[in-house]
């Protein structure tokens, strides 16, 4: 037994390399011969590509090759693929265009890729870049999404007419209809879900590096999921078998979602390194991040809520577009689809819910996934609807809400989702008390005495978690399994290492899932090294996003100790001379059970390996087992948010002056890497809700391209927050973990709105709620209320 | 960045040879804004001339009751001197209030004034306490210093030496950051001396840093921000972007200026 087990607010084992500078992120990694790309981009959002002349660039010093779209035609390198099928309501296929790694005939938004220039040094690159003249038939852009569908707009692609990629739907079309049609209210919304740029800390980056002599390509590369990176570069682009290809993902910065998917530049480099006969190096600048890494979210929103005369929610409806960009990401098409609309029942018994979705090209950075992919979008749909519902029947929202929760579980959505456990009362008690709402009324009265006014919003989230049970996303569309792997090698001393297909880049898996195997096996954590990120190391895997880690990638470690913990009992009674059955294994100690014959996990391990003292016919020697753990539903982490702001409203400055979460996360591995989860998942939603916004021009310009114009969330934007968890095992895994990477940002961005609005008395206002957005909402404020 | 050619003079007068004989050629003070734009590409000067070796441009005094403060003090050592302190503490906030700590620390007063932001800080500040720029010819006023966008009256060869600010009876410099850069999205400064009392606003104006006299005739009769109520900067004269449109900025102007005279 161990104080660092599941439970304890260890310190972060990874946390002495990062803060002393010793983290080895792909950058770092520098390749005898090593050459540069830099990528020649489109400064154009749609144009056709009439000619490109290289000749300059080519007789450049320093140039070892210039490629474009036809060179990776003539070699079959394949484009870039989504690996989400989304069916439309009329049972077609999803109407993608082809998404080739560097432009063929057309560019479609600011920054795609025309051509790779490699050279010698960085400059010399960069240098040469500037010298390809691409001759440009400029088109027009398709920037508002509101707009993109309609009949005259310029084709994105061809094989997408209207700029249509889809128009999916969930639910019960003629069932909600009809609990609408006998509602005694009906309370209907528009939202702007604004589109988000991740920044990642570590921009993406990549090294790749052809071996002539194996014949084998190593890609070291930014990403959340090598296995699946190796996955689509393999057996979709081409580049090589996946016997012929490591993927190298070591430390990497942050991710957000952005460095789910398959980019172009990690392909070209990898490709053209054999092209040059040297390794090729490519890191973004922050500008080209700005440019190329997948924003996030995008949504245009009509919702409904109805309600019987008790305030007894009915039904729910949604009619959502949803701005793909230019090209489907990764898993662009899947995140307005099965991640979001599923989540429209919100903690609510609400009997009917249909959902449309349109999926729609623009001439703009593609979306995709970025931290809560889908489910900030629907939580930011689902609260708003409570929250003007409440206010509109002259309910108060939080008594709304309780009367709506869904007490009973397991419970069935009429959305697919089948929660397995919850307490949401149990939150919304603790919410509430600890943020004072008994004293509210006194703090807005002295915030009006001051000139200023004081809103408070709740924000009750539920997201699906531990992503996914392999046959029901396939039956989803799903292009993959959703498992994940573990394997546990103990060496002879005892000492565990544990291989694992999650990918740790900022969550702490190091620490983790060495305190999961210390509760196990009973060993302390400095016993354990977490590997990861290298497809040569680890087998396969999926990688890290949907905060499944914990609930997947460490039920596999569960998974693979109890069958390393089984060897251990045949070799333990083996050694000890007693019958299987009597040996029990607890605290980091083989008994034999009516004896004081006792072997701890080490002596076991050792005995394991020099094979003495058992008959190898009938124990094979050694410690090490595997394991593919596929779990059994979503897990559905959920909680209750309560921000409290002040409006200054001459300069319409909003201030949060508190914020309360409450969450249940299930059993909690770390403490306090949980708290620190909340912590930044809540300053990217107030980020998204108050300060973030991607913005383009009518020509497709990004306007926003700096962080100068885009604003990050810095310290002093939030408050200190007041966390606490009230929780409920998840009955779904071995460890009753449910997730907690993505609730803060789920959670903040409805809150936070729903604050404003309360301070404004009005729903008139969009995100971000800048300064001046708040300030003109002011000047839509009832007079009387103005005056107070 | 481009390749360029580096000199680090020893005396003012070689620099200001150095800068006459090569016209593309830029001072390097704190390199705050010089070296992104080139690390960006967006500049591309021919040479650097560094002034980083002339240590007597920097250093902070108090001379017949003005201060006096060499043009290649960084904005921390403004923030922290007690002479600043001392004559014109809300100067000392001016500079503490700039970028952040490592701007704070690599960033010089007179590279700032030189490159003459019409988002910066200073502008404002030394319009408002009708300062002195001092060059290596002359001595210029504020008001005759600053002519516009990122444009001063320096004339080829010409360096900000020192800067020379008289004592007020007070002054403060209140702004509202842009969220996203914290550059002032309005910044203004009011100044109250033995001529009379002097605003001056930054970030907002079109042509940059301005002097706002309607605000100043009327502070001068009753020193008050009762007294600017009804005075309205013109939305015409605005800057216009993403994150204040020229109605808003014009209406901030008067919310920070009543600020400013509240202290």
């Amino acid at each position: 037994m161990t104080d660092q087990g599941i439970g304890a607010s260890v310190k972060r084992k990874e946390d002495l390399r990062f803060i002393t500078g010793n983290g080895r992120y792909v950058d770092d990694i520098n390749r005898p011969g090593q050459s540069y790309a830099v990528f020649v981009r489109s400064p154009h959002a749609h144009a056709r590509i009439k000619g490109i002349d290289m000749s300059a660039a080519k007789a450049a010093p320093g140039v070892l090759g210039i490629f474009t779209g036809d060179d990776l035609a003539r070699d079959k390198v394949g484009g870039l693929i989504c690996g989400w099928m989304i069916h439309s309501k009329d049972g077609t296929p999803m109407k993608a265009g082809p998404h080739p790694a560097l432009a063929q005939g057309k560019v479609r938004y600011v920054g795609d890729h025309v051509a790779v220039v490699i050279a010698e040094t960085l400059n010399q690159a960069r240098d040469a870049a500037e010298l390809v003249s691409v001759d440009y038939e400029p088109l027009a852009a398709v920037v508002d999404l509101g707009a993109a569908q309609a009949a005259g707009q310029p084709q994105v692609h061809d094989e997408a007419p209207a700029n249509t990629v889809y128009q999916w739907h969930l639910g019960d079309k003629d069932a909600t209809d009809a609990a609408f049609a006998k509602a005694a209210h009906v309370t209907k919304i528009d939202l702007v879900n604004n589109r988000l740029v991740p920044n990642a800390m570590e921009p993406r980056a990549a090294i790749g590096e052809y071996d002539f002599g194996a014949d084998s390509f190593t890609l070291y590369t930014t990403s959340q999921n090598p296995h699946v990176a190796r996955l689509v570069l393999s057996a979709f682009i081409g580049i090589a078998p996946e016997n012929k290809l490591r993927v190298i993902a070591p430390d990497v910065g942050g991710g957000f979602g952005s460095k789910i998917f398959i980019y172009a530049e990690e392909t070209v480099c990898v490709w053209a390194s054999r092209k040059v006969r040297r390794p090729v190096k490519w890191t973004a600048d922050r500008s080209e991040a700005f440019l190329a890494d997948a924003h996030g979210r995008d949504h245009l929103t009509t919702a409904e809520l109805a309600l019987d005369a008790d305030g007894n929610a009915l039904a729910l409806r949604a009619k959502t577009k949803a701005n793909l960009g230019a090209y489907l990401s990764t898993f662009a098409s899947s995140v307005p689809t099965y991640l979001y609309a599923p989540l429209l029942s919100g903690q609510y018994n609400i009997p009917a819910i249909y959902c449309e979705v349109d999926g729609v090209y623009t001439t703009t950075t593609p979306v995709d996934a970025y931290r809560g992919a889908g489910r900030p979008e629907a939580t930011f749909v689902v609260e708003r609807l409570m929250e003007v519902a409440a206010r509109e029947t002259g309910r108060d929202p939080a008594e709304f809400r309780r009367k709506n929760f869904i007490r009973a579980f397991p419970h069935q959505t009429p959305v697919i989702m089948a929660y397995d456990a919850g307490d949401y009362e149990a939150c919304l008690d603790k919410a509430l008390e600890m943020a004072d709402m008994k004293g509210f009324a006194q703090r807005k009265a002295a915030s009006a005495k001051a000139g200023k006014l004081r809103g408070v919003g709740y924000s009750a989230y539920i997201e699906a978690c531990g992503i996914a049970p392999s046959r029901a996303v396939g039956s989803l569309g799903a292009g993959v399994g959703l498992w994940e792997s573990a394997e546990m090698r103990v060496n002879p001393i005892g000492t565990v290492e544990v291989l694992t297909g999650s990918h740790s880049h900022g969550q702490g898996h190091e620490t983790t899932f060495a305190q999961v195997v210390s509760s196990k096996l009973g060993i302390p954590i400095d016993q354990v090294t977490i590997v990861h990120g290298d497809t040569d190391k680890v087998q396969m895997g999926m990688g890290t996003y949907g905060s499944r880690s914990g609930a997947v990638g460490a039920s596999a470690i569960v998974k693979a100790a109890d069958k390393v913990i089984a060897k251990g009992k045949r070799v333990a009674a083996a050694c000890m001379e007693v019958p299987e059955d009597s040996v029990d294994f607890a605290e980091g100690s083989f008994s034999a059970r009516g004896t004081n014959k006792k072997m701890t996990f080490g002596e076991v391990a050792l005995q394991a390996y020099v094979a003495h003292k058992f008959d190898s016919e009938e124990i094979e020697p050694g410690l090490k087992e595997g394991s593919f753990y596929d779990p059994k539903n979503f897990t559905f982490p959920s909680g209750v948010h309560v921000a409290e702001i002040e409006i200054d409203m001459e300069t319409g400055v909003t201030r949060i002056d508190r914020w309360t979460a409450v969450d249940d996360f299930g059993i909690l591995i770390n403490p306090m890497i949980v708290e620190g989860q909340v912590h930044g998942g809540i300053a990217q939603g107030v980020g998204q809700a108050m300060l973030e916004g991607a913005v383009y021009n009518s020509d497709g310009q990004l306007v926003t391209g700096s962080f100068m114009d885009y604003c990050m969330p810095r310290a002093d934007d939030v408050p200190s927050f007041n966390v606490a968890m009230s929780s409920t095992p998840c009955p779904s895994n071995p460890l009753g973990v449910k997730g907690c990477g993505e609730a803060g940002a789920i959670a903040a961005p409805a809150a936070l709105i729903n604050a404003i609005t309360d301070a404004l008395g009005h729903e008139d206002i969009a995100m971000p709620a800048t300064p001046q957005a708040v300030w003109r909402a002011i000047q839509k404020m009832p007079r009387k209320q103005a005056a107070e | 960045m481009y390749a360029f050619e580096y000199a680090r003079p020893s005396s003012i007068a070689e620099a200001s040879a150095l800068l006459k004989a090569n016209p593309e050629a830029k001072l390097l003070a704190g390199g705050q804004t010089l070296l992104p734009a080139m690390k960006l590409r967006l500049a591309s000067p021919s040479d650097l001339v560094d002034l980083g070796g002339l240590a007597d441009m920097r250093g902070i005094a108090v001379k017949d009751g003005a201060l006096v403060i060499g043009a290649m003090t960084t904005h921390a050592a403004i923030a922290e001197s007690a002479d600043v302190a001392a004559t014109v503490p809300g100067f000392a906030a001016v500079a503490e209030g700039i970028g952040d700590p490592h701007v704070r620390n690599r960033g010089t007063i007179g590279g700032s004034l030189a490159n003459n932001d019409p988002s910066a800080d200073y502008p404002a500040a030394v319009l408002a306490l009708g300062a002195s720029i001092v060059t290596n010819t002359r001595t210029l006023s504020a008001d005759d210093f600053i002519t516009g966008l990122f444009s001063t009256a320096l004339e080829d060869g010409e360096i900000i030496t020192a800067i020379s600010i008289p004592a007020p009876q007070s002054f403060i410099y209140v702004k509202m950051p842009n969220p996203a850069s914290r550059f002032a999205l309005v910044g203004v400064a009011v100044a109250r001396a033995a001529g009379g009392v002097r605003v001056a606003v930054t970030g907002a104006g079109g042509d940059g840093a301005y002097r706002w006299s309607e605000a100043e005739t009327a502070l001068a009769a009753n020193f008050s921000p009762a007294a600017l109520d009804g005075i309205k900067a013109d939305p015409a004269m605005m800057i216009a972007d993403l994150h204040a449109a020229a109605d808003y900025r014009a209406h901030l102007v008067g919310v920070i200026a009543r600020r400013a005279v509240a202290g």
